[in-house]
């Protein structure tokens, strides 16, 4: 499993990536509060616990590639930029989010972004991850399409027929597989005969490597190698990040099939707790950087959350709208 | 002997009324078990199967892969093997990526052979819309099934049929599609004394009455009994059909009231477009066509991918506010909504 890499960390960046992810963890955490409250309804599935593969994952991409994720995608969203804002609307099913109240949570959409969704049909995502890349290859764009999807996806046809294809047909597809151990309730050795998702992909001749996805600048700088590469030759990669959901699957999840040893013993290695040590000790952040970043996060999301109370609600009457394009092609 | 009162019903909910379906079947046949995703360990995603891994092992309450199409594939073979399997798919929008064990598999492989298989399994499948839960996971794709000649489709609505409908389907030789409205499972109350076993070949009259026929399924039956109470106080009369099975789709129970009423509206959640509310029409007008007072109406959702906003959910799906608006508009000579 590849770890931290030994090039020197800037004080910025190493700050901009702890920045990223408290605004996950800081949104999610209100998320969850919200949903109490009634405010966000339908599934939500919140990202607490990997908020390091989404930070490292788009931290090295530019603006012209493509991100296809999963309905646990708040997370992804925000990094890629869409504002906290337009997020949070979206959650509220207000006019103003950032899928005019459509998608909800779990169909989180930018398409100046050029983030694809929020897919919620498991392993619904990877072949237009594929097609995505084959359009990139045909029209001689140096742009890669990262896939995120889960351990659970693994299992579904999709996984295996977009492997194929894009290695088949050379495609530029970084396939993320955020592997936290359990799809729902089933753990990944009840679903799998092979635990190694790396050996699936050396199936399809695609290289792939498991990645320590709770340590953020170790899958930073694997994404960083893998799109360097595939920049150049265009080839596919699979990456495993190692990861752990802290919270329930959804908010209607007792989880009765882990227990809570199991998910101290995860916090205990944390994303965020693992990176503030290691910056605290190597003197690149302080007591107060931290307190301030957090702040920060909190005064975004309070003003997201303002934001979504006092947006308007589509009219009933457009109900209808957007089941066929609106604009020519 | 004395004369003791009879026990008062305990009240049930409707998921407990299918697990006890489940132990039931499970205990009176050693060829059944149960498979999908999340049924043992977690329970069922909606709390179904709980308790039942505990009861009768992994052997027979199986956990399932993220592979619908395998596992489905998988029924169809334990079936031909001798096996009377139960697949839970756990919502109809993931029955999509099954659709072509379903379809190609399943529902031909009797006549395709020629008479010489059958394939008695039963596939049970939360449905529809109503939970904010947006587009891919808000289908109501039971009438879509319903368009496949070798798959009988059913719908318990009720109580009495979320208990004894899956004993039915397991003594049908052929396969059985069961689709659970996910707005049903907290449905409470108690069950109708005497009743020990369903049918699959008949649709019911849950209200009688004189002046139009609702005819509906699953969810919508308690938008239309609603609206029914409403029309009442009109002194408008609906008569309420729940149809129970939508294949085969016993048309003699709708015909006749049709035929009495002499207006009809369908009431469904799926599409109106090439939908089973239409093929209902179809059959109202070719066979009762002379006995119509007013054209037949619809109330069916919206033609979008059903929308997350509540807002704009509600005003997709059907509502008994609508059930009642177009009502009178039939009876006041004409109109769909
Ligand atoms: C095709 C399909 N089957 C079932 C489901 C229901 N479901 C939603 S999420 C989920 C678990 C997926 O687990 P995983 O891929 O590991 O992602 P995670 O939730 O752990 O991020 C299941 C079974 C679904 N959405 N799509
Ligand atoms: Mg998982």
């Amino acid at each position: 499993m590849s770890t931290a890499p030994a090039v020197p960390l800037e004080r910025e960046h190493a700050l901009a990536l702890m920045r990223q992810m408290l605004r996950i963890r800081v949104f999610e955490d209100r998320c969850y509060q919200l949903y109490g409250q009634m405010k966000i309804r339908g599934f939500l599935h919140l990202y607490n616990g990997e908020e390091a593969v989404a930070v490292g994952a788009l931290t090295p991409l530019r603006d012209s590639d493509a991100i296809v994720a999963t309905y646990r995608e708040h997370g992804h969203a925000i990094v890629r930029g869409i504002p906290m804002t337009r997020v949070m609307a979206e959650l509220y099913g207000k006019q103003s989010g950032c899928s005019r109240g459509r998608g909800g949570s779990m169909h989180l959409f930018d398409a100046e972004r050029r983030f694809f969704g929020g897919n919620a049909i498991v392993a619904g995502g990877l072949p237009i991850a594929v097609g995505l890349a084959l359009a990139a290859k045909l029209q001689a764009r140096a742009d890669v399409t990262v896939c995120f999807f889960g351990d659970g996806a693994v299992a579904e046809g999709e996984f295996h027929e977009s492997l194929n294809l894009a290695s088949l047909w050379t495609l530029p597809v970084l396939f993320i597989c955020e592997n936290n151990l359990y799809a729902m309730g089933t753990a990944l050795q009840r679903a799998q005969a092979e635990t190694d998702v790396t050996a699936k992909a050396g199936a399809y001749r695609i290289e792939a490597r498991a990645v320590d996805g709770m340590d953020v600048l170790a899958v930073e700088s694997a994404v960083r190698d893998a799109v360097a590469k595939m920049r150049r030759d265009g080839a596919p990669a699979l990456l495993e990040m190692r990861t752990y959901r802290f919270r329930a699957h959804s908010m209607f999840d007792p989880q009765l099939y882990r227990d809570k040893a199991e998910i101290e013993a995860w916090q205990k290695k944390g994303p965020i707790v693992t990176l503030s040590t290691r910056l605290r000790a190597s003197g690149l952040m302080s007591e107060d950087d931290y307190q301030r970043l957090e702040r920060d996060a909190l005064t975004e999301v309070d003003a997201a959350v303002q934001f979504a109370e006092s947006a308007p609600w589509e009219a009933v009457s457009d109900l209808e709208r957007y089941v066929y394009a609106e604009r020519t092609a | 002997m004395p004369n003791v009162p009879p026990e008062p019903q305990a009240r049930i909910a409707y998921r407990d009324a299918v697990r006890e379906a489940l132990r039931e079947a499970l205990e009176a046949d050693p060829r059944v078990f149960l498979m999908g995703e999340d049924v043992g360990r977690y329970g069922g995603s909606y709390a179904v199967s709980k308790g039942l891994l505990e009861e009768f092992g992994p052997e027979r309450i199986r956990d399932t892969p993220l592979s619908e199409s395998a596992f489905v594939g998988a029924g169809i073979g334990a079936a031909l093997g001798g096996m009377r399997p139960i697949v839970e798919i756990m919502t109809v929008n993931f029955s999509l990526l099954a659709l072509d064990q379903i379809v190609n598999n399943a529902a031909t492989l009797s006549h395709m052979s020629g008479g010489q298989l059958n394939v008695p399994l039963v596939i049970r499948l939360a449905t529809g819309a109503g939970r904010q839960l947006a587009a891919q996971h808000s289908h109501s794709l039971e009438g879509w099934y319903a368009h496949i000649p070798g798959l009988r489709i059913a719908v318990p609505a009720t109580l009495e049929d979320a208990r004894f409908m899956l004993g039915a389907a397991l003594a049908c030789p052929d396969p059985v599609l069961l689709f659970e409205h996910l707005y049903l499972y907290n449905l409470e109350g108690t069950l109708l004394p005497g009743v020990r076993q369903v049918d699959l070949d008949h649709a019911a009259i849950r209200r009688p009455g004189r002046d139009v026929t609702l005819i509906t399924y699953g969810w919508s039956l308690y938008k239309c009994l609603d609206a029914a109470e409403t029309l009442a106080r009109e002194s408008i009369e609906a008569e309420v059909i729940d149809l129970r099975t939508l294949r085969p789709l016993d048309e003699a129970t709708f015909i006749e009231s049709v035929r009495r009423t002499r207006r009809a509206v369908v009431i469904d959640e799926g599409w109106r477009s090439g939908s089973l509310s239409a093929e209902i029409i179809s059959r109202i007008i070719e066979q009762a066509f002379y006995d119509l007072d007013a054209p037949p109406a619809r109330v069916c959702t919206a033609e979008v991918p059903v929308p997350y906003a509540k807002h704009l959910e509600d005003a997709a799906l059907p509502s008994a506010e609508r059930i009642v608006t177009v009502v009178r508009a039939v009876l006041a000579g004409g109109g769909s909504d």
